[in-house]
């Protein structure tokens, strides 16, 4: 990792009129790194974004994008920068192959545009108008004309939305990918799927704050959330034999299915349990607090 | 998606500018809308004026012209008055709220490039087409300008005017909808001081001051005095160049990219 963070933010500020869109965020992201933006919505994730694209001028704080300053020194910034924006469309007549020929020639050293294409999987869409393309499509294309500069840093606002599943998978692998190749990803999403997979840290931010940064595992162990083990015993077993355990804080049933709720180290006790007693666990599950939970947790925690 | 990589740099093709201009003008020509009314239908009304025999003659109502000769000039201005107020606003608007001026502005080609392509586009598609107009106008009898650098400086006077009031339509609507609606209501009265309904030669005093203060009225006196031979009069030509440049300079601190 380099010494100097390729994205710096320091006590970012951003009113619209009376509206604090942002208060105070701050963070900073390294050479190679995919880092994330989570947070509910309203929260001030796309416009920490903008501020960091030069899109908007910041009203206090100080940003820098590979040393410089994205609205001072912006021909500086835009030739390594790639961003992805929300709503943002493209003449519904220009054809896929003419728009990214058409970026591709803004940029010093572009990517090649053909190939960048059917890394997408748009190439059979090359002649196809924007205004004919599923919103699928649409969000590629999008992705495609943030890379086509060959950028050091891309921002991807909403990478995912309106993808299908399969294409959601296929856009992660593309964002990998991008990354091996040395570009620092600076990556707001709502999908917690997405942040566990692709994010080397990520920033919390709610009502303009940020409240928690750290990476995705760090986030989710330091979160006191039970565990919820679901099992159908082999044969019969008192219910107060389970709760009796310090472990453990309640015991339902729905039909044959136990669910123990418990502890960090529930689990352990009531597999002990089980086995002193020659039952089985059928079926046994075990759910783990995910990012999802965390997310909830942190941003449920600022609002009380 | 079968290989997710990325692929290796290549080298610059194409210079910005100009495939944003080819980009802009292949878009033009895919609107059949803005090629009919901009370009086909002067041509058409020029060619309908030529074939009626009775346009080509000298009449009194028409300040002694022929109803040829008065409309020419209407002709060649309407079509930089559709390019410049009702395409272009329109064009643009709709570049604007749907985020690809924003989209722009996160690359190295700033989307005042944009804004120049279109000009250039329209300012070239006026010219193509005005010269087509004067050719057939000329070959059915009407009179050539015969101080034919006045005729172009007139011209590019009305261009630069228009492209003005455009581009302030472009800097004041919020929205394409609100761009249509101004271009169009802009559209009747200018061309009526034009003289497309009254020739100006017919109008009444009142009439006429308006017209002569009005961007296309102007337009009519300057490239009418240059067909008649003369230097077109400096206070048509100051009319002109004071639209052009009011409006661009308040569309310049009103514009708005996103």
């Amino acid at each position: 990792m380099a010494s100097v963070p390729v994205i710096e933010v320091e006590r970012l500020h951003k009113r619209y009129g009376d509206r604090t869109a942002v208060a105070d965020v701050s963070f900073s992201v390294d050479e190679g790194e995919i880092f994330g933006i989570l947070g509910p919505n309203g929260a001030g994730k796309t416009t920490t974004v903008e501020c960091v694209s030069g899109l908007r001028k910041a009203d206090g704080g100080r940003i820098q994008v590979l040393g410089l300053d994205p609205v001072r020194d912006r021909a500086g910034v835009v030739a390594d920068l790639g961003v992805q924006l929300q709503h943002s469309e493209l003449p519904p007549n220009l054809r896929v192959g003419e728009a990214l020929r058409l970026f591709s020639s803004f940029y010093e050293r572009p990517a090649d545009w053909r190939e960048l294409l059917d890394v997408l999987g748009l190439g059979p869409q090359v002649g196809t108008r924007f205004g004919k393309l599923s919103g699928g499509q649409q969000q590629r294309l999008s992705i495609a004309l943030a890379l086509i500069g060959n950028p050091r840093v891309a921002i991807l606002d909403e990478l995912t939305t309106g993808l299908d599943p399969a294409a959601r998978r296929d856009t992660w692998e593309l964002i990998e990918s991008v990354r091996d190749r040395g570009v620092t990803i600076l990556l707001v999403t709502h999908f917690m799927a997405e942040a566990e997979r692709l994010c080397d840290r990520v920033a919390v931010i709610d009502s303009g704050r940020v409240v928690a940064l750290d990476t995705p595992g760090q986030l989710t162990a330091r979160l006191d959330v039970q565990q919820r083990i679901r099992f159908v015993p082999s044969t019969p077993i008192d219910d107060g034999l389970l709760s009796d355990l310090p472990e453990v804080e309640s015991v339902t049933r729905r039909g044959e299915e136990v669910l123990v709720v418990g502890g960090g180290d529930a689990l352990a006790a009531v597999a002990a349990l089980l086995a002193r007693q020659g039952v089985i666990a059928h079926r046994l599950r075990v759910e783990q607090p995910s990012l999802d939970d965390a997310f909830l947790a942190i941003t449920e925690h600022q609002e009380s | 998606m079968t290989t997710a990589v990325l692929p290796a740099p290549a080298r610059r093709r194409d210079r910005p500018f100009w495939l944003l201009a080819r980009t802009e003008g292949l878009l033009f020509l895919r609107s059949a809308g803005s090629v009919l009314w901009t370009a086909l239908l002067p041509v058409v009304a020029v060619v309908v004026l030529g074939i009626v025999p009775g346009t080509r003659h000298a009449s009194r109502s028409f300040g002694g012209l022929s109803p040829l000769e008065v409309y020419v000039p209407i002709l060649m201005m309407y079509v930089f008055l559709m390019a410049a107020v009702n395409m272009l606003p329109a064009v643009l608007t709709g570049y604007r709220e749907r985020g690809v001026l924003r989209r722009l502005s996160t690359t190295p080609v700033p989307p005042s490039r944009l804004l120049g392509a279109q000009a250039l586009i329209y300012l070239g598609l006026g010219i193509v087409v005005d010269a087509v107009i004067l050719v057939i106008a000329t070959a059915f009898g009407a009179r050539s300008p015969h101080q034919f650098a006045g005729f172009v400086l007139s011209l590019l006077l009305v261009a630069a005017a228009t492209m003005g009031i455009g581009m302030l339509i472009t800097a004041v609507a919020p929205t394409e909808k609100t761009a249509n609606a101004i271009g169009l209501a802009a559209f009747f009265p200018l061309m009526f001081f034009a003289g497309l309904w009254i020739p100006r030669a017919s109008m009444d005093s009142v009439l006429r001051t308006i017209s002569d203060y009005s961007p296309l009225g102007a337009g009519v006196r300057a490239l009418q005095a240059s067909t008649d031979g003369h230097w077109p009069p400096a206070a048509a030509l100051l009319v002109l160049a004071g639209y052009a440049i009011v409006c661009g300079a308040a569309a310049a601190r009103l514009f708005r990219w996103e």
